[in-house]
């Protein structure tokens, strides 16, 4: 957030902040932070109506809740927060000059993405063999309010898997970027950016798990 | 007047082509001019389009009884007439096009901060209105569910609105992309010396504006894709019958698409606070209260989604306090209005066309927006709510208003971005034409709507006739000054008149640059040492 209020103080002598006509670090990090508040309004309007349906059934959410993999999505939790980490410190890394490193650690990240997604893959799989997806014969067996549960769960978790992939895709892409030497010690704007859609890939996982796994 | 400075060798950003032929100088350009004609030639083409269909619709209810169009017709029709003028028209209108041209010039930068997002959410525009018409000839026929969209019809009906919602969320994406652009280029691009209240106000607007499409655009489209997985997989987000709640769907609409009548708006009171000024050769008045104002709008618009669900079944203390809160959002927008008359007042009047309609979209802004308040009022509302009448009212405000705010900075801007002069006299003969079959088709329709004919259908019982029949006429005037508007600016390139670089007498930085700008704008970017109405010294 502090970025924004120094481009606010600062905006009488913006002008010699720019590196160069072609460049200015601070708009690409302001202009990645817009970004992401319209993604944290887009999940915004999922948790709005999930936390209405919830208020309206709340028995039936704690019983679809109950039937939820607590062990893999607090594995899922840690893997995410991990990478995270890892992403945050491939920046230090790279203004060390420690190029291989950097890599690495951008690798280790996409690995964590991977992991994630096996484990959701196993999470979901298990579910529909059950039949406990729309259009299933365990889900139409379900009266309202559970099934809403399930909706929003296969919806909110679904798409927040989408943006794990993308995420996985630009990290992917800087390091390729950094490999080639695109990205350096004094030029690493780009990698700071994937770095902040990741966190915020993670900052939303870390709403969902409780919101869907830990009800009551 | 002043005399034309740009030199004869100076190369507009029509000659420059960046070494691209053909239709590749524009479809791969990155000059925040050449995106804005992009915009301002697409969105003119949809506008005609949209248009015709709302001719159609008048000429199905000139009498009553079916005409020509079935009711099933009918229903496409008034959906497509809005999800055109609605998403491809007026949300990026003002913004996309003078916005694009403008800002940059205006803050003295040589670009938007961000190029290729600035084309990208151009692509995004085209994808979005092929996706849009695509429903005339895929699927099952165009969507007939009103531009709302509202459930569980809109998940229910077997027509194409799986595409229409689609069109609708990239589209969205567009306006993002396009507000977070201004917003960084008004942080990070002002010339030196140009402060925050140095300004020009129809940056202000665009930056009011730009947070508006930033923070409300992403709820639509998050809904919009609640909509496509309830079509595709049925899962009852929104259905009775499977747990969902319809009222829930209305509410996710409207808290993007009351915020969104703002986006239409704001830029076009911007473009109007320019005009006054420079038309009235006065300081504006009252600048910080316009520019606070715009930010006033934006900021309320947020709190009075609820006022489109007065009949919807809302509690009780839910209406009254939205009803209080769209009463309140009425202020900031009298607050402008005063402005203007005031900065008018004294000036030295030079009557030119892009006044005239300055002052036709305060007239008919001011007409909009007081029936607005009868419209926010619970006890009239409950009975007005599904007639005519608001149809009236909200053409009053989006067409009378963002329109013609619209043909007031193309007739302001067009010497500028093209170097070339139109006919005056024709102009001016045209925006009458427009004003007066402006009015002859919509005050009818809010008589007819107090009388008590409802909206949506093709047909009215007898005793609605003659303002229908009346409204039809008007819609006939209104085409022929549309024609008479664009065909004159359409004529002024073929014996192209050069205009000079300062036709107005403006003040702002678009005035003091190149005729048509360089590529660049600016050969070296201004100092700004004063605010941008400085008339009284010369």
């Amino acid at each position: 957030m502090n970025i924004m209020s120094s481009s606010i103080s600062n905006s009488d002598t913006i002008a010699a902040h720019y590196v160069d006509e072609h460049r200015d670090d601070e708009a690409s990090k302001l202009g990645m932070w817009l970004f992401l508040f319209t993604e944290l309004i887009l999940f915004g309007g999922l948790f709005l109506v999930y936390s209405i349906y919830r208020m309206m059934n709340p028995e039936a959410f704690a019983a679809g809740s109950f039937h939820l993999n607590v062990s893999i999505g607090a594995i899922n939790t840690v893997v995410l927060i991990t990478s995270s980490a890892t992403v945050a410190l491939s920046i230090s890394a790279l203004q060390f000059k420690k190029k291989r490193l950097t890599i690495n650690l951008l690798l280790v990240t996409i690995l964590f993405a991977f992991i994630f997604m096996v484990n959701k893959y196993f999470e979901w799989g298990h579910k529909f063999e059950l039949g406990l997806f729309p259009g299933g014969d365990a889900f139409n067996a379900l009266e309202g309010g559970e099934r809403l549960f399930y909706v929003l769960y296969y919806f909110m978790t679904g798409l927040h898997g989408l943006h794990v992939i993308i995420g996985a895709a630009l990290i992917a892409w800087v390091a390729w970027e950094v490999k080639v030497g695109k990205q350096t010690h004094d030029n690493f704007a780009f990698l700071e950016n994937a770095g902040l859609y990741w966190h915020l890939v993670d900052l939303i996982w870390i709403f969902l798990f409780p919101l869907m796994y830990l009800i009551n | 007047m002043q005399e034309n400075h740009s030199t004869p060798s100076h190369v507009s950003f029509f000659e420059e082509t960046g070494g691209r032929k053909g239709i590749f100088k524009w479809i791969l350009t990155t000059d925040h001019k050449r995106i804005g004609l992009l915009y301002l030639y697409s969105i003119a083409t949809f506008f005609i389009v949209g248009a015709a269909l709302g001719v159609m619709m008048r000429l199905e209810l000139m009498y009553p009884g079916q005409q020509f169009v079935k009711p099933a017709t009918y229903n496409s029709l008034f959906t497509l007439h809005g999800v055109i003028m609605i998403f491809l028209f007026i949300i990026p209108g003002i913004p996309a096009v003078f916005g694009n041209i403008m800002l940059p010039i205006l803050i003295g930068a040589k670009d938007v901060a961000f190029p290729r997002v600035n084309l990208l959410s151009w692509y995004l525009y085209v994808i979005g209105a092929i996706f849009a018409l695509s429903t005339l000839v895929f699927g099952s026929g165009p969507a007939d569910t009103g531009w709302t969209f509202y459930a569980p019809y809109s998940v229910n009906t077997e027509t194409n609105v799986s595409m229409s919602v689609l069109a609708a969320f990239v589209l969205g994406f567009s306006s993002i992309l396009t507000g977070l652009n201004f917003i960084v280029t008004i942080h990070r691009m002002r010339a030196p010396g140009m402060s925050w209240f140095k300004m020009p106000l129809f940056a202000w607007s665009l930056y009011a504006t730009a947070w508006i499409q930033l923070l409300a655009t992403p709820v639509i489209g998050i809904t919009l894709l609640m909509i496509f997985a309830e079509r595709f997989l049925g899962v009852g987000l929104f259905d009775p019958s499977l747990g969902g709640d319809p009222i829930l769907y209305q509410h996710m609409f409207w808290i993007y698409s009351h915020p969104a009548v703002y986006v239409m708006v704001l830029p076009a009171m911007g473009v109007i606070s320019e005009i006054v000024s420079t038309f009235a050769q006065r300081k504006i008045y009252g600048y910080r209260a316009i520019a606070y104002s715009s930010l006033a709008i934006a900021f309320i618009g947020y709190f009075v989604w609820g006022h489109h669900m007065f009949t919807s079944g809302m509690s009780g203390p839910a209406r009254v306090i939205f009803s209080i809160l769209t009463f309140l959002v009425a202020i900031p927008s009298a607050v402008k209005v005063f402005n203007w008359l005031a900065t008018l007042y004294g000036g030295s009047i030079n009557l030119k066309v892009p006044l005239l309609y300055a002052l036709g979209f305060i007239f008919l802004f001011m007409i909009g927006g007081l029936t607005g308040l009868i419209l926010g009022a619970l006890a009239t509302d409950v009975h007005l709510h599904d007639t005519v009448f608001v149809v009236g009212h909200f053409h009053y405000v989006m067409f009378g208003g963002t329109g013609f705010a619209f043909m007031a900075a193309i007739h302001y801007w067009f010497p500028k971005i093209y170097g070339i002069n139109y006919n005056m006299r024709r102009a001016i003969s045209s925006f009458w034409v427009l004003f007066v079959g402006f009015n002859v088709m919509y005050f009818p329709m809010m008589v007819v709507g107090v009388m008590g004919m409802p909206r949506r259908y093709f047909d009215y019982l007898p005793e609605f006739h003659v303002p229908n029949f009346i409204a039809t006429i008007g819609s006939w005037i209104l085409s022929v000054g549309l024609i008479m508007m664009i065909g004159n600016l359409i004529v002024a390139f073929r014996k192209p008149k050069r205009a000079v670089d300062n036709p107005w007498n403006g003040r702002t930085l678009e005035w003091t640059v190149a005729t048509p700008p360089t590529l660049e704008n600016f050969d070296v970017i201004p100092t700004i040492t004063k605010g941008p109405y400085e008339y009284h010294e010369q």
